[in-house]
Parts: C-alpha cells; sequence; structure tokens
C-alpha cells in the first residue's frame, strides 16, 4: 500500500498546473486523425531511440486493461453519452499516467504516447462536450516536451483508411453524433470537425506540425531532428545529420 | 398528485452538459449523505414510504449502480490497486451515466429523486487521498445541482459498532486501509472517518449541505428530515 501512494503523489505532484518537476525523462507525443500515418511515424523513432540504447516507453490512447473492458462493453451497447465517453477515455488516461507515463517520467525515460490529451480535446468537443471543462480533467497531465500534429486533409486520411479497412466502427465514424445516417458520409464529416479542432490547437499548445502528405522517410527525419535535442551529449557526435546525411 | 407541477431549468455545478435536450425540472433532487452505518438506506426507505403516501412519483439512485459500469469498478478494485485520479474518474463516470440516464431524465418527468450520496462523498473521497479541491469541483461541472442535501452526521466510534454489526467486517477502501494510516483496523477506520467527516465541515457551507444528526433512533432522525422536505416541498407547489 505504502508503494502505491507513494508513486501517485509523486505524479500529482508534477501536475501542468504546477510543475516544478526535476524529472529529466522526455515525453513526445504524436496526434492526427486516423489514417495520417503517426503511429508509423512514431514506431520508427521508437527504433532509433532504442538503437541509440536509450530507456523507451510506449503507450497508446485508450488502451488500458483495467478500463479497456469495461469501456467496450459500454461501447458495443451504443450506451456511452459524451460526458461519460469522455470520462472514461480519461480514466484510461489517468490509469496509464498514474502508472507509467508519471513514473517512467521520472526514471528518466523516453515515454512515446500514440496521441495524448489534445485527442480528448479534439472528440471530446465535437462530441458537445464544453472545451473548458475537458482541459480542466486534464489538468494533471505533464505538458509534452514535443507534440507533433501530422495533418492531413481528410479525404486522404479517409482514401487510406477505407483502402484497408472497409468496416468502420460505430464511435470511430461518429455515429453517436447523428452527423449522417451513411457511415462513410458521417466519418468525413467527423474527421473534419476533428481536424479543424487539431488546427485550433497548433499555437495555442504548441505543435509541431508535420505534412502528413510528405514521404515516411522524409516526415521522420523531420521529427528525430527535432528530437535529437532531447537525447543526452554523449550523442552529439553520433548523431546522423538531418536530412539523412550521416557520412560526414 | 393534482396540483400541476411547476418547470424551472436544471441548474449545474459548472459548464453543465451543453448537449442535453432536457434542460427543465419538474421533479425535486434530494440527497441524503452520510459514511456507512448512518442509516442512509433506513431514511431513504422511510421517506420513500411517506412520499409516495403523499401521492409523489419517488425514484431512489446511489452510487455504484450504473449498469454500464457499475460491475467493473468492482472488479477493477479487486485486480488491483489503482492510482487515486484513475479511481476519481472512474466513478465520475459511473455517476454521469447515471446522472444522464436515470436522475435527469426522472427530474424532467417530475419525480422526486432520493439519492443515497452523491458527489459530495466522492469529492470527500477524493480530497482525504490528495486530489485538490479545486479539480474535484470542476470535474462534477456536468452535476446537477440537488434541491436538498443532508449529511447523517455520525461520530466514527459509534459508525464502527454500527458497521461491525451489519457486515461482520470492515470495507477496505470504507476503512481507509489504502491510506496506510494505522496497522489497526480500528485506528485506520476512525481516522479516515474523522478525515471525511471533517471535510464534509468544510463543504457545508460552500454546497448548502444540512448536517444532521445520526447518532438519533431512526425515527428521530427521520422526523427531523421529514420535516425539513415538508417545508421544502410546500414551498415548492
Amino acid at each position: 500500500m505504502q508503494g502505491w501512494s507513494g508513486w501517485a503523489d509523486r505524479g500529482m505532484k508534477r501536475s501542468a498546473g504546477n510543475s516544478v518537476g526535476r524529472a529529466r525523462g522526455r515525453l513526445i507525443v504524436v496526434e492526427g486523425i486516423d489514417g495520417s500515418g503517426k503511429s508509423t511515424q512514431l514506431h520508427l523513432l521508437d527504433k532509433w531511440l532504442r538503437s541509440l540504447g536509450l530507456n523507451v516507453f510506449f503507450t497508446e490512447w485508450n488502451s488500458s486493461d483495467v478500463v479497456k473492458e469495461i469501456t467496450s462493453k459500454g461501447k458495443k451497447k451504443a450506451l456511452l453519452t459524451p460526458t461519460t465517453f469522455s470520462l472514461l477515455h480519461a480514466t484510461d488516461f489517468a490509469d496509464r499516467y498514474e502508472r507509467n507515463i508519471s513514473p517512467l517520467l521520472e526514471a528518466d525515460y523516453f515515454v512515446l504516447a500514440d496521441r495524448y490529451i489534445y485527442t480528448a480535446y479534439a472528440r471530446d468537443v465535437v462530441r458537445g462536450c464544453t472545451p473548458s471543462w475537458v482541459r480542466k480533467i486534464y489538468s494533471f497531465a505533464k505538458v509534452p516536451d514535443a507534440t507533433f500534429y501530422f495533418r492531413l486533409p481528410p479525404e486522404v486520411a479517409m482514401d487510406r483508411i477505407l483502402e484497408g479497412r472497409p468496416k468502420l466502427k460505430y464511435y470511430e465514424a461518429g455515429m453517436d453524433l447523428n452527423l449522417s445516417n451513411d457511415e462513410y458520409e458521417s466519418y468525413r464529416i467527423f474527421q473534419s470537425k476533428i481536424v479543424e479542432q487539431y488546427d485550433g490547437m497548433i499555437k495555442r499548445d504548441g505543435f509541431a506540425v508535420i505534412d502528413a502528405t510528405l514521404d515516411i522517410e522524409e516526415q521522420q527525419s523531420q521529427m528525430r531532428q527535432h528530437v535529437r535535442r532531447f537525447l543526452p551529449a554523449r550523442f552529439a557526435t553520433v548523431m546522423p545529420e538531418p536530412n539523412g546525411d550521416s557520412t560526414k | 398528485m393534482t396540483q400541476q407541477l411547476t418547470s424551472r431549468p436544471l441548474r449545474f455545478f459548472g459548464e453543465g452538459i451543453s448537449y442535453m435536450k432536457q434542460t427543465e425540472s419538474k421533479g425535486s433532487l434530494i440527497v441524503i449523505e452520510g459514511p456507512d452505518g448512518s442509516g442512509r438506506s433506513s431514511q431513504i426507505d422511510l421517506i420513500t414510504s411517506y412520499l409516495e403516501a403523499a401521492g409523489h412519483a419517488v425514484v431512489t439512485t446511489g452510487l455504484k449502480r450504473s449498469e454500464l459500469i457499475g460491475a467493473g469498478i468492482l472488479e477493477a478494485k479487486h485486480k488491483l490497486p489503482l492510482g487515486k485520479k484513475t479511481l476519481a474518474l472512474f466513478y465520475a463516470a459511473d455517476f454521469a451515466d447515471q446522472l444522464e440516464h436515470k436522475i435527469i431524465p426522472a427530474l424532467h418527468a417530475g419525480y422526486v429523486v432520493l439519492a443515497d450520496r452523491y458527489i459530495y462523498t466522492l469529492m470527500a473521497r477524493s480530497t482525504v487521498r490528495g486530489i485538490g479541491r479545486v479539480w474535484s469541483h470542476n470535474l462534477f461541472g456536468f452535476a446537477v445541482t440537488p434541491d436538498m442535501v443532508f449529511y447523517l452526521d455520525v461520530p466514527p466510534e459509534e459508525l464502527f459498532h454500527r458497521v461491525f454489526q451489519k457486515y461482520g467486517s470492515l470495507d477496505y477502501y470504507e476503512s481507509g486501509a489504502d491510506l496506510g494510516l494505522s496497522d489497526n483496523l480500528y485506528e485506520s477506520f476512525v481516522l479516515y472517518q474523522r478525515r471525511i467527516a471533517r471535510e464534509f465541515t468544510m463543504m457545508e457551507a460552500k454546497y448548502g449541505i444540512v448536517r444532521v444528526d445520526g447518532g438519533r433512533t431512526i425515527s428521530e432522525v427521520n422526523a427531523d428530515l421529514q420535516q425539513r422536505i415538508d417545508v421544502y416541498l410546500k414551498s415548492r407547489s
């Protein structure tokens, strides 16, 4: 019991509002709509950091074991309201935050998050939750060291998604919003609204915008260039140069 | 009931629920707060019978009862200890489910909703575990403000005997065992309940919570509550 309250305490002190944390870990986040390629990019970054021998932890939106079962049960029944939907995702996030993200940052890890609080800011607000309420709920979460926003026109994302996986899930398509009876049309409108929300956060939340229509290698190169600054000093000389020019 | 129920806008703690279509209440939300063993359920049974006899439609609600999430909370508790923010959000989700699917529709339809605990218990539990009061208050910005809130006040030493007689053991979280206050379960229980009670004292003025002496007999407490509820319901009609 002692240990449990111990680590939860530390997580709270380093909240976004009054953070004076001396944690040396780095939090790197990718955001963007489905099909923007953000997961692929984070995977490549993960491989790179591990290849340098750094401690890396990867965490994904809506993936807590404890919460997953309950969330998916509710989702199947299509009983979730925007508020319960929001709170269940916040529960999932808090579990991963208190259990993994916060202690691992304390332990000097690179924590890589495939979606973070900005996903909630975008989705919950599109679903009808009040923006200020959503932001207050997540106020305990550390502001990332870097947030990469993979920006892509919804039509392009849609083509990518539908190519591989023609069946859309109920909430994924935003069917709970009654945007359209056609799930593809609903999906398109829903994703456009998400993009609007993300675009509004670029300045406010300091996103590093990556053009997700570029080649995978080019996007990765931009990402690594940005992340270089967080690497320990001993990597200053062995680092590959930006744009893949590592021969000099 | 022969008289026409008057409609008024629902009041919320904060932002409210902007997408909601039912924004009027014809009913009343009456909350009974208090620790386990304080006699909440006995009082709710008595008040329900009394109000129904007087012609009011009554619905009761409580924490941990939502179909969507309720069972999951218990499972999760047993598997592995949850962090305090996680637990707070879990309970908030469960509460929101009941609020939107049960409490608000009932208020809209003109029921008297008797709540066996409400967000005040959730906030008090969070605060004694180190979560900031402001965060908890903001979290419940979507909650409907009750028309009346009672807190059944019983000294922790007395509670211990009542709970032990009824269940033969103490609930892990209700004893604050997760807080490591004492190796002795009795001591832990008393210390924990004292902290919760202190938190209710802190909340009294801010949230208009009416403290009722729960150390009296069931019928004495009931007469007290009933009288206050009568006055309120008369003022409404």
